[in-house]
């Protein structure tokens, strides 16, 4: 996939080189530059679904990019509802989509 | 004890910051973003002269400083609740429980949202996602993109996707609902479009802007839209729906009169693979609500608008407010707005050394509203003048009980 980042700019100009970390999302290996939002970093590769709606099942991915509507949540180290629109990738992060442990309750079926 | 927490590093909370710390305030913000600036940070405007008002390089100003004079800075610490003690406040936070002497709310807006058909697709977002996105984090949102929503900070935006080389289809129009309002009536719109005229590179607005109604310049709009920077406008095609399986796909459009009815046979589907929606902003109030201050609602403003005076007090003791909060406007005023604030609370706090900084500063807010290039509303001014009154009136009842 090509990366979708913004090397060069005509008024920001060249966009500055970063210590490269690395991290997982459900599981696959992935790199972010140091201090940038989990979000931008998964959309520099290309990935937009970074959950599946609890009851309708559809994906979602980011809405508003600044913290507000959390449409953007996932489990990260296991700590659910983080956004990951605000939230910075640190080195060796472990991301879920947050599909993968929730309980059957949140997916609709009755306990 | 701290002094002063301001929440929001914003160009308004940084501002206050500055102020508060050279009268010798010990001063924290608390911002949940990762980097401070607000929304200032994603902001990048030709001026009229020529010269490029870039929000990343403005905001790297206003922190250094902010630093150099010993404000305390948290990043990504989220404020959630307020309560009152009895000699100040205590801030809830997401790190810990902040005590202070004095309480500024410069929370910014958040942008309003008009559900469309699809709009939960990934590569859907809101067109300040797409600002912070591609400027901030230097990641381009997608290569194809659709605009609903024609107002001023679309446009001012959609320029700035184009500078990152994202390919733009056109701004259109969004579908007729509860929510879209005015927003999706093509004379309504044309009104506010004839009032950029300044900014316009469009002969199409600079003259209609001039000389031409609403009415007139929408019964005459090319049918293809025009185009301004390049970028198609068409305030005569709305867009019906998203499509997409996993993602974004193409949008579903189609013509519509000039008093907004679809044109049955029109429609189309042309394909992108990001859409943004941009409905406009209004004023992120929520603290202030739960600190109980009293509101009023004002549409010029963007909202509804805590009280509160020139001073960027509040009816409630010990707390102020400042920047977007009070009203929709741009990022100068909201600087503006923030050193008023600063210095207001460094004279309640005693520690202001120069009493006439502070009507200075009051009146630079009205000049820098007079010159700001971006105008979000044109009754900005008289809408402020009410609340200042409202304000005089409900405190006087207050003082009084
Ligand atoms: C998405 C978006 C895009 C915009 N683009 C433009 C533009 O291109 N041009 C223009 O002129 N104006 C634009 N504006 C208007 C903008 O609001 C002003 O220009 C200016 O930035 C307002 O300054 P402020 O200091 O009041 O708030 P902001 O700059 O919004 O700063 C507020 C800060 O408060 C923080 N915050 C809010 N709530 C909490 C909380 N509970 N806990 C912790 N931190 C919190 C936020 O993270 C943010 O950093 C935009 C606004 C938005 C919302
Ligand atoms: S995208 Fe809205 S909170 Fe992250």
């Amino acid at each position: 996939m090509k990366s979708m980042r913004i090397t060069h700019h005509p008024v920001l100009g060249k966009l500055e080189e970063k210590r490269e970390v690395k991290f997982t999302f459900d599981g696959k290996p992935f790199s972010a530059y140091e201090g940038e939002t989990i979000a931008a970093a998964l959309l520099a590769h290309g990935v937009r679904t970074l959950r599946i709606h609890e009851e309708k099942k559809s994906p979602r991915g980011i809405y508003c990019n600044i913290g507000h509507c959390f449409e953007c949540r996932v489990r990260v180290d296991g700590k659910s509802v983080v956004r990951s629109c605000i939230t910075p990738v640190t080195d060796g992060m472990s991301v879920e989509s947050g599909m993968l442990n929730v309980s059957a309750s949140m997916k609709g079926v009755k306990p | 004890m701290i002094d002063l927490v301001i929440v929001g590093a914003g160009p308004a909370g940084l501002c206050a910051a500055i102020a508060a710390a050279e009268n010798g305030l010990k001063v924290c913000i608390l911002d949940e973003f990762i980097q401070p600036g607000g929304r200032l940070l994603g902001q990048l405007h030709q001026e009229p002269n020529g010269y490029w008002w870039n929000g990343i390089e403005e905001a790297h100003k206003l922190h250094k400083k902010a630093v150099q004079l010993g404000v305390d800075i948290h990043l990504g610490v989220s404020v959630y609740d307020l309560q009152k003690a009895e000699k100040g406040w205590f801030v809830y936070s997401s790190d810990k429980i902040f005590e202070s002497m004095c309480l500024l709310l410069a929370t910014g807006a958040s942008e309003t949202p008009i559900p469309v058909p699809g709009w939960t697709l990934p590569g859907v977002m809101s067109i300040g996602a797409a600002q912070v996105m591609s400027n901030v984090h230097r990641v381009k949102p997608g290569e194809k993109c659709v605009v609903i929503g024609v107002n001023v900070l679309s446009l001012a935006i959609t320029r700035e996707l184009q500078l990152c080389g994202v390919e733009i289809e056109g701004i259109l129009l969004p579908h007729p609902n509860l929510v879209s309002g005015e927003s999706a009536d093509p004379e309504r719109v044309m009104q506010s479009l004839l009032r950029l005229s300044h900014l316009a590179p469009s002969p199409f607005i600079r003259f209609g802007g001039k000389w031409v109604t609403p009415k007139l310049a929408v019964q005459f709009f090319p049918k293809k839209g025009f185009k301004m920077w390049g970028i198609p406008i068409q305030v005569r095609s709305r867009v019906l729906s998203i499509l997409g399986e996993k993602q974004v796909e193409a949008v579903r459009i189609a013509n519509v009169t000039p008093s907004g009815d679809s044109i049955p046979g029109t429609e189309k589907e042309i394909s992108v693979d990001f859409v943004c929606i941009a409905g406009g902003l209004t004023p992120l109030s929520e603290l202030a609500a739960i600190a109980g201050c009293p509101f009023q609602f004002f549409a010029e403003l963007g909202g509804y608008i805590p009280l509160h005076n020139e001073y960027m007090q509040t009816d409630v003791q010990g707390l102020y407010v400042a920047g977007n909060i009070t009203g929709i406007e741009s990022a100068k005023v909201a600087m503006a707005q923030g050193k008023v604030a600063g210095l207001t609370i460094s004279k309640d706090l005693k520690a202001l050394k120069d009493i006439t900084k502070i009507e200075d500063a009051v009146k630079n807010v009205v000049v820098t509203r007079r010159n700001a290039m971006i105008q979000f509303h044109p009754g900005i001014e008289k809408a402020r003048t009410e609340l200042y009154n409202e304000f005089s009136r409900s405190r006087g009842k207050m003082i009084s009980i």
